[in-house]
C-alpha cells in the first residue's frame, strides 16, 4: 500500500491550494456544473448527473475510511439506506423538505458510524469488514420490521409540487443539491487528507502499532474517521427515496451500493480524494450507459470484471498508472 | 405434550438439521478463511454455482443431487486451485492481499453471480431427490429426510476431512501452514502447493455444500447473500481454524436462527443471529471455541 501512493510532500509543494482556494475551487466547480446542466435542462440529463453524483458522494465518503485509513467497510449499502430512510422517516413524521432531511441523515450516519467504531474498534482488517457486513443485514432487518417506513413493502414519497430557488423541476433541484453535497463531501475529504487527522489515518494504515507507539491517538482517529464517513455515506443516500420516488429495503440495502462504494475508490485510486471521484464518475457514467444501452444485469457484470481488473493490473488504481509513469 | 413445548423441541431439531447444512458451507470457509488467512468473500458464490450446476445435471440425468455433487467435488477443486494460482500471483506474492485482495474475490462473487444470472436466468432451480418427500415422525418430532441427508452427509464430509487434517502428512503440512509458513519452508514443503491444495480443497467444500443446499431448498443466482454473513460468522464464532469449533457454533447458529423464525416470525430470525457475532466480535473476537492467539 504504501511507497508509491505516498508521494513525498516536498515535490507537491509549489502547487498546492490551501483549504479555503480548495473550498473555492470546488464551489466554482459546482457552481458551473449547475449551469451546464440547466443549459441542457433535460430531465434525463439531471436524472443521470445525479445518478454519477450521489456515487461520487458515497465513494469519496467510504474512502475516508477505507483509503486513508485501510479499513474495508462492507457495509456501505448499511449506511446509504441508513439515510434514504432517514428520510423516509423524517419526512413522514414531521413533513420535512429534502435539505433538513439530509442534515437528520447525517445526525443519524453520524451516530451509526460512531456506534460501529465502538462496537469494532479491537477489529482488524477482514474482521472488521465482516463486522460491517454484518451490520448491514441486522439493519436490513430491522427496516423490514418497521411498519411505519413501509417494511418490506417499501416506501413511497412524493417530490413536492412547489420546486423551491427557481429551478423549473424538481429533478433539477434535487440534481443542484446532489452537485453541491458532491463538491462539498471532495472537499472535506481533502482538507482531510492534507490535515493531520489525514497523516494520522495514514500512518495507521501502514502500521497501527508502530502509530500507537509513537503517539499517534489510534482510537480517537478511527472513531473520528467512522463517524465522518458514515455520517457522509448518509448524506449520499437522503436523496433517494425523492429521485426515484419509490424506495424498498431490498434495493436500499442492495449489494449493488456496497460494490460500488468499494470499487470505485479503488479503481481510481485510495491514497487521494481524486482516486474515488474518477472511478465514480467512470463507473457510474459506464453503468448508466449500460443499462439504458444493453441491460441492468450487464452493468453489474462490468462493475465486476473492472473491478478485478484493475487490483490484479493497477493495484493503486488510475491515480497510481500515472504516478508510477510520471 | 404442551404446544409450546412441542414447538420449541421441533425448532431445535430442525436447527440442528439446518445447522448441519451451514456447517458444510462454512467447514470450506474454515479452511481458506481460517487456515490460509484468505479471505475468500466468493465462497457463498461458489456454493450457489455448485448448486445450479447440480440442478441442471439433475434436470439432465436424474441422479441423486448429492451424488452429483460429489462428483463435481474434484471440478470445483481444480477451479479452486486456479483462482488460487491467480489470487498468489497478483496479491500474495506482493504483499498487499488486505484491501486488493478482498475487493478481488468481491468481483470474483460478482462476476459469478451476474454470470449465473446471465447463463441460466434469474429464476429459481431445484433438484428433488428421491427421499424429497419423506419425513420421520419421532413422537412429536418431526424429522424431514430433505433436511437430514444432507445433514449427515454434510457431517460425515466434515469428519473425513478432519480426519486427513489430522492424520496424513499433506493434512498436517495444511494445519502447519496456518501457524508458520516459513517454517514449512525449513521443512523442504512448499506452502504455495500446501495452499493450492488446500483453497482447493475448500472450494470443493463449497461444491458439495451447494448440493446440499439445493435438496434442502430452491436456489437462484442470488441465495449466497444470505451465506455470506452466515458462514464468516459461524467461522468466526467457532474460532476460525477449528473445525470441531466451526461444526458446534453452525449447529447452535441453526437452532437460533430456527427457534426465532418458530417464536417470532422469520423475518426476526437474521438480526438475532447476527447480532450474536456482533457482540462475539465485540467481546470475544477469538471466537467461542478458539484460543488466545
Amino acid at each position: 500500500m504504501s511507497g508509491a501512493v505516498l508521494p513525498s510532500p516536498a515535490a507537491r509543494a509549489p502547487r498546492r491550494l490551501g483549504h479555503a482556494g480548495f473550498w473555492l475551487a470546488s464551489a466554482a466547480v459546482a457552481a458551473l456544473l449547475i449551469l451546464a446542466l440547466r443549459g441542457l435542462g433535460s430531465e434525463y440529463a439531471y436524472f443521470a448527473a445525479t445518478f454519477v453524483l450521489q456515487y461520487v458522494v458515497l465513494a469519496t465518503a467510504w474512502n475516508i475510511l477505507g483509503g486513508y485509513a485501510g479499513y474495508v467497510n462492507f457495509g456501505a449499502a448499511a449506511f446509504f439506506a441508513a439515510g434514504a430512510y432517514a428520510t423516509v422517516a423524517a419526512g413522514k413524521a414531521m413533513g420535512l423538505g429534502l435539505l433538513p432531511c439530509i442534515g437528520i441523515a447525517a445526525l443519524v450516519g453520524g451516530a451509526l458510524g460512531f456506534g460501529t467504531g465502538v462496537l469494532t474498534l479491537r477489529l482488524r482488517g477482514a474482521y472488521f469488514a465482516i463486522a460491517t457486513l454484518c451490520l448491514s443485514v441486522v439493519l436490513q432487518t430491522i427496516v423490514v420490521n418497521w411498519s411505519y417506513v413501509g417494511g418490506s413493502r417499501g416506501a413511497y414519497v412524493i417530490r413536492p409540487r412547489e420546486v423551491p430557488f427557481g429551478f423549473e423541476s424538481y429533478g433539477g433541484y434535487l440534481c443542484a443539491v446532489v452537485v453541491v453535497l458532491a463538491a462539498a463531501s471532495v472537499a472535506l475529504a481533502r482538507q482531510i487528507e492534507t490535515s493531520k487527522l489525514g497523516l494520522g489515518l495514514a500512518a495507521l494504515r501502514d502500521d497501527e502499532a508502530a502509530a500507537e507507539a509513537s503517539g499517534v491517538p489510534t482510537l480517537r482517529l478511527k472513531l473520528v474517521a467512522t463517524s465522518i464517513s458514515g455520517a457522509m455515506m448518509a448524506v449520499a443516500g437522503a436523496p433517494l427515496p425523492f429521485l426515484g420516488s419509490y424506495i424498498e429495503p431490498n434495493s436500499a440495502f442492495g449489494l449493488s451500493y456496497a460494490v460500488n462504494a468499494i470499487a470505485m475508490p479503488l479503481i481510481g485510486g485510495t491514497a487521494s480524494w481524486a482516486g474515488p471521484v474518477i472511478g465514480a464518475v467512470l463507473l457510474a457514467t459506464l453503468q448508466q450507459v449500460a443499462t439504458v444501452t444493453i441491460s441492468s444485469a450487464a452493468n453489474l457484470m462490468i462493475v465486476g470484471v473492472v473491478l478485478v481488473v484493475f487490483v490484479c493490473a493497477a493495484p493503486h488504481g488510475i491515480i497510481g498508472l500515472f504516478r508510477r509513469r510520471g | 405434550m404442551d404446544p409450546d413445548l412441542a414447538l420449541l423441541l421441533n425448532g431445535i431439531v430442525s436447527g440442528l438439521l439446518l445447522g448441519g447444512l451451514y456447517a458444510a458451507a462454512a467447514a470450506g470457509l474454515s479452511v481458506s478463511f481460517g487456515m490460509l488467512d484468505i479471505v475468500n468473500i466468493a465462497h457463498p458464490a461458489f456454493m450457489v454455482l455448485g448448486a445450479l450446476v447440480v440442478a441442471l445435471l439433475w434436470a439432465a440425468t436424474g441422479l441423486d443431487p448429492l451424488l452429483l455433487s460429489i462428483l463435481l467435488a474434484p471440478a470445483f477443486w481444480a477451479a479452486g486451485a486456479g483462482l488460487y494460482v491467480v489470487y498468489h500471483h497478483f496479491f500474495e506474492r506482493r504483499g498487499d492481499e488486505a484491501i486488493q485482495g478482498l475487493a478481488f474475490f468481491f468481483g470474483v462473487m460478482f462476476i459469478i453471480e451476474v454470470g449465473l444470472v446471465l447463463a441460466v436466468g434469474p429464476e429459481q432451480h431445484f433438484a428433488d431427490a428421491a427421499y424429497a418427500s419423506t419425513t420421520w415422525r419421532l413422537g412429536e418430532i418431526d424429522l424431514p429426510l430433505r433436511m437430514l441427508v444432507p445433514a449427515v452427509v454434510a457431517l460425515a464430509a466434515i469428519g473425513g476431512l478432519a480426519l486427513f487434517l489430522r492424520r496424513t502428512f499433506t493434512g498436517r503440512a495444511i494445519a502447519a501452514v496456518a501457524q508458520d509458513r516459513e517454517a514449512l519452508r525449513l521443512l523442504a514443503i512448499d506452502p504455495v502447493r500446501i495452499k493450492r491444495l488446500a483453497f482447493g480443497i475448500s472450494i470443493a467444500f463449497a461444491g458439495l455444500a451447494g448440493g446440499a443446499l439445493v435438496v434442502v431448498q430452491p436456489v437462484d443466482a442470488w441465495s449466497g447473500h444470505v451465506f455470506i454473513g452466515r458462514v464468516f460468522a459461524i467461522v468466526i464464532m467457532g474460532g476460525l481454524s477449528s473445525l470441531g469449533g466451526c461444526v458446534l457454533a453452525a449447529l447452535a447458529f441453526g437452532v437460533l436462527e430456527n427457534v426465532t423464525a418458530s417464536f417470532f416470525g422469520p423475518s426476526w430470525s437474521p438480526a438475532v443471529a447476527f447480532g450474536c457475532l456482533l457482540l462475539v466480535l465485540a467481546v470475544r473476537p477469538q471466537g467461542l471455541f478458539g484460543r488466545v492467539a
